[in-house]
Order: C-alpha cells, then sequence, then structure tokens
C-alpha cells in the first residue's frame, strides 16, 4: 500500500475511533459543566449501556432482527435506561455532596465507578460476552481504500446524536437553562429555573449518550466486558480536556482529534499500535501543561 | 391593595441580628425604595424575600401567598424578579438568549418535548424570543442583540439585566442598586424607565438605591432600615424630615446634605 491508500485508511479509522471518544467526551464535558464535577464512573456507564444494549437486543431481535435497525432500537432503548440510572446516580450519590468539598464528591464518583465495575463483574463472572448482533460485512472501495457500511452507519448516528445536542442545547428554552446553570446558578434560580431539575436533566442526556456509545461499540466490536469503560472514560476526560472541559463543541472537536492522533501516531516509524494508549496520555499531559483550558475553552471566572 | 406583605421578618448568622422583626409592605402599582447605611440589612432583606436566606421568624406574603417556604425559584415563579448589585448576565450568551432565559419559568416544555423538537415547542421557542426582543426594546436596547451579552457597555447591560428580569413576567421588580456605577445621563433614563415599568407593564417596583437624590424623585413612598430594624417608612418628603433617619445617615448634621436636602 502506498502512502496516500495508508493516509486514508487510517483516516477513516480515527474518525470511527474519535466517534466514540467524543460521544463519551459529550456526557463528561456536560457533567463537569453544570456541576463542576468530573465523572469517573461515566466510562462504566458507557459500559452499562453496552450490557443494556445487549440485554434489550436479545429480547427484541426475535422480533426486529439484530441487524443495524435492530440494534438502533436497543440503542433507543439503553439510552433511556440508562440515562435514568445516571439521574439515579445523580441523585443518590452525587446530589448530597454538591455542597461539600469538592474532593469528597470526586471520591464518591470514584467509589460508584468500582461499584459498577464490580457489580458486572459479579454478573458476569469476568467473561466476555457476546453482543449478538449481525451487522453483515459488507461497504464500498474508493480505489484501494475500504470503508465498511457498519463505519458510516457509526459515524453517521454519532453526528446525528452531536448535532441533535448541539441543537438542543443552542435553541431551546431547556437548552439555554442548561447553559444559564453552568454559568450562575443562584441567579438562575432567581430568573425561576428549576437547578436541581436542569443537573437531572444534564445526567440523563450525557449518560444518554455514553450508552449510545456504548451499545454501538458493542454492537461493532462483537463483545462487551465488565472494564471496557474504564479505557474509554479515561480517553473521553482527555478528548474533553483537549477541547476544553466544559465546552460541547469542545468535546465533539477533542473527541475527533484525538482518535486521528491515535490512528496516525500508531503509524510513526517505530511506533506501534501497543504505543496507542501512552501516546494519547502523553497528549492529556502536553494539553494540561501547556494549555490547560483545552482548544475551545475559557478560562474560568469565579464569582461572587 | 398591598402587594408584597413583610411581617415581623428576624434573621441572624451565627448570633449577629441582621434583621429584627422587621414589618414592611409595598402596595400593588407603587414605586418604593429601601434606603439606609451600609450593613442596615437592606440586601439581606432582599435576599429573604427571593427565597435565599429563611428568616428564623416572620412572615413573607406576596399578594396574599406565604412565599417565605418557598425555593428561590418558586419564588421567581410565584411572580417576584430581582437585579443585583453587581452585573450577572450569562457569559457565553448573546443578549437576546440571556432575556430569553428569563422567560423559563413561564414555559412548560419539558426536556423530553425540547429534544423531539414537537411542534408545541417550536411556536414556544418564536414564542420566548418575540417577547424578549420585546423586553429588550421596552429598555431601550434596540441593536447588538448577537452580541456576546458580557461585551456590551456596562449601562447596556444593567438594562439587559433589567430586561431579563421583566422577562420572568414579574408583579414585583426588586432593582438592587440599579443607578451604581452609571453616568447621570443614564441614571436618567433609569427614572423614566423605572416610571415606565410600573405605568405601562403595571408591575411594582422596590429598589435599593444609595443615590438618595434618585430615590426622592422616583419612589413615592421610601422605608428606612438601619441595624436591622425598621425606622421610618413614608412619603419622600416625611422621610427626609425625619430626625431618626437623619441621625441614622451620619448621626450628625451632615445627614441632611446626604439625604439630598
Amino acid at each position: 500500500m502506498g502512502f496516500i491508500d495508508i493516509f486514508s485508511q487510517q483516516l477513516v479509522n480515527g474518525i470511527v475511533l474519535g466517534s466514540f471518544y467524543a460521544l463519551v467526551a459529550l456526557g463528561y464535558t456536560m457533567v463537569f459543566g453544570v456541576v463542576k464535577l468530573l465523572n469517573f464512573a461515566h466510562g462504566d456507564l458507557y459500559m452499562v449501556g453496552g450490557f443494556a444494549g445487549f440485554l434489550i437486543l436479545s429480547f427484541l431481535s426475535p422480533f426486529i432482527g439484530p441487524g443495524w435497525f435492530g440494534v438502533a432500537v436497543s440503542m433507543v432503548f439503553a439510552m433511556i435506561a440508562v440515562g435514568i440510572l445516571g439521574v439515579v446516580i445523580e441523585r443518590v450519590a452525587y446530589a448530597p455532596m454538591l455542597s461539600a468539598p469538592r474532593l469528597s464528591i470526586l471520591i464518591t464518583a470514584l467509589a460508584v465507578s468500582l461499584v459498577l465495575q464490580n457489580g458486572m463483574l459479579t454478573i458476569t463472572k469476568g467473561q466476555y460476552v457476546p453482543f449478538g448482533s449481525a451487522l453483515g460485512f459488507g461497504g464500498v472501495n474508493l480505489g484501494s481504500l475500504f470503508i465498511s457500511y457498519n463505519q458510516m452507519i457509526l459515524v453517521g448516528v454519532s453526528i446525528a446524536l452531536m448535532a441533535g445536542l448541539e441543537i438542543f442545547v443552542s435553541r431551546t428554552q431547556y437548552g439555554r437553562a442548561m447553559r444559564a446553570v453552568s454559568v450562575d446558578k443562584d441567579m438562575s434560580r432567581l430568573l425561576g429555573i428549576n437547578v436541581n431539575r436542569v443537573i437531572a436533566g444534564t445526567f440523563f442526556l450525557g449518560t444518554g449518550l455514553a450508552a449510545a456509545a456504548g451499545t454501538m461499540a458493542g454492537a461493532y466490536y462483537g463483545s462487551l466486558w465488565y472494564f471496557m469503560g474504564f479505557l474509554i472514560g479515561l480517553k473521553a476526560f482527555t478528548a474533553a480536556v483537549i477541547g476544553g472541559i466544559g465546552s460541547i463543541p469542545g468535546a465533539m472537536l477533542g473527541g475527533l482529534i484525538l482518535g486521528l492522533l491515535e490512528s496516525f501516531g500508531t503509524q510513526l516509524p517505530g511506533v506501534g499500535s501497543e504505543w496507542k494508549d501512552v501516546f494519547s496520555f502523553s497528549v492529556l499531559i502536553l494539553v494540561l501543561v501547556f494549555k490547560p483550558t483545552g482548544l475551545l475553552g475559557k478560562p474560568e471566572q469565579e464569582r461572587m | 391593595m398591598t402587594l408584597l406583605q413583610v411581617q415581623g421578618v428576624s434573621l441572624s448568622f451565627a448570633g449577629s441580628k441582621v434583621l429584627q422583626g422587621v414589618n414592611f409592605a409595598v402596595a400593588e402599582g407603587a414605586i418604593a425604595s429601601l434606603i439606609g447605611p451600609n450593613g442596615a440589612g437592606k440586601t439581606s432583606l432582599f435576599n429573604c424575600i427571593t427565597g435565599f436566606y429563611k428568616p428564623q421568624a416572620g412572615s413573607i406574603r406576596l399578594a396574599g401567598t406565604e412565599t417565605l417556604r418557598m425555593k428561590p425559584h418558586q419564588v421567581t415563579r410565584s411572580g417576584i424578579a430581582r437585579t443585583f448589585q453587581n452585573v450577572r448576565l450569562f457569559r457565553e450568551m448573546s443578549v437576546t438568549e440571556n432575556v430569553m432565559s428569563g422567560l423559563h419559568c413561564r414555559t412548560s416544555a419539558g426536556i423530553i418535548e425540547s429534544i423531539l423538537r414537537l411542534p408545541g415547542q417550536q411556536r414556544e421557542e418564536t414564542m420566548i424570543r418575540d417577547f424578549a426582543e420585546e423586553c429588550l426594546t421596552f429598555v431601550g436596547i434596540t441593536e447588538g442583540w448577537d452580541r456576546d451579552a458580557t461585551t456590551l457597555p456596562y449601562g447596556w447591560q444593567r438594562r439587559v439585566e433589567i430586561a431579563r428580569a421583566l422577562a420572568t413576567k414579574p408583579k414585583l421588580l426588586l432593582l438592587d442598586e440599579p443607578a451604581a456605577g452609571l453616568t447621570s445621563s443614564e441614571k436618567e433614563d433609569l427614572i423614566g424607565l423605572i416610571g415606565r415599568i410600573r405605568d405601562q407593564r403595571g408591575i411594582s417596583v422596590l429598589l435599593i438605591e444609595h443615590d438618595t437624590g434618585l430615590v426622592m424623585r422616583v419612589s413615592e413612598r421610601i422605608s428606612v432600615l438601619d441595624h436591622g430594624v425598621m425606622i421610618a417608612e413614608g412619603a419622600p418628603k416625611e422621610i427626609q424630615a425625619n430626625p431618626k433617619v437623619i441621625e441614622a445617615y451620619l448621626g450628625v448634621e451632615d445627614g441632611e446634605a446626604s439625604l439630598g436636602l
């Protein structure tokens, strides 16, 4: 294969990977925006989303089949179910800690992460679980470049979800309330905004997007594992930081950039794919050192 | 008709008494002011009225409804809006969006309607934008609607804040030092605006203000708070002549000067 072929193939791989990162990073960044919490359980909610999608698909596939249609329907139900789980976690574990020191809620998030991981470890006994989807192997050849339909659908669905979120946040009253709450909670209350409900809504949306990514990842890669959320949680955090944590367009951009960096970085001479994670987290450190506000983030303004 | 009735409100923080049995009323359709030396408890009283502070004793009623046990967003819903001493517009939102956010409590579209963007939600969105633009025009902001609100000149930002408070469709508007930092011509505009808010929109106005000249001109009733105690209430002329007020203001003969006599 020539340089151009490798380049374009890695471009496609990077975009697919970047879509997953972006979807998970969005939830990270949205939750950080409204409650200033790094939700370390977010990656595990992606994992739970994958298992929820698997369960729903195994019920529904006799009726609607295990193809993309079945996966898409399962994904919608998984988003709702896991979104509600996200709200319950917020109400039970985080809401009582919101006025406590920042470190307490961070540790609570770690605890929630461990509960979800170990709960799933117990249920699945640490085994890989086949997702049970049947997606086919078709695709399009552009010269020597091959793009599978699965990749196209996956990226298409991700873009649709992100566009929907962007419209929701920028053009609806609820989205404006979310932005208002992230800037000034007391002022939002004075304008009649029920801040607790907006926070719950943000958890619902953020967790729902992670569940969508989890279901699609399960369908695309074909199997699930209780530990699958750990690394992507860290990667999503990295993506959110690259884009500027708290910024929604930043999370999308950061996810895409991280996906591309990984897929191209591993093609550098002497750098194999086993260096992928080293590459990502080195980028995280560089961003934190040289541009801690990220590409689209704004410095935090402390207010009275 | 009494719109706001504050009765026997006492508030203390860690043993220090901020408000002591404050009785206070604002009539429907009135323009009233709350004055007093620094630290008298004026802003604390505002915080009690808007539900941010919970007084240990007393009652606060808006048009007969007890608001003391309500959460701040419920108080706003029941018809009280306020602005702050310092400008608190939402950054990274346009001028229009800032005012639109004030209509949150008057709209019904929840998260599901908004995600699905149902026709009802879209109609409501248009209604919200129209009302926000009407409020902006009312306060005299007719351009720069798409700019980031925090990039506007200071005097304009204050007016956008008033427009945002008006967007909550209040019965009573609380203005906390609305003239602070304004030029004298902006203060003239403010006096006109406060009059129009009452006359054209039927909203009662209660302001805290240190510019006593402005207070005397704009208010029909004035209440004076000193060390957490309401010491006088009356028309501007009566307040200017009240020896207790003059004493509270400086405790010396210069009190007359500071009251704009």
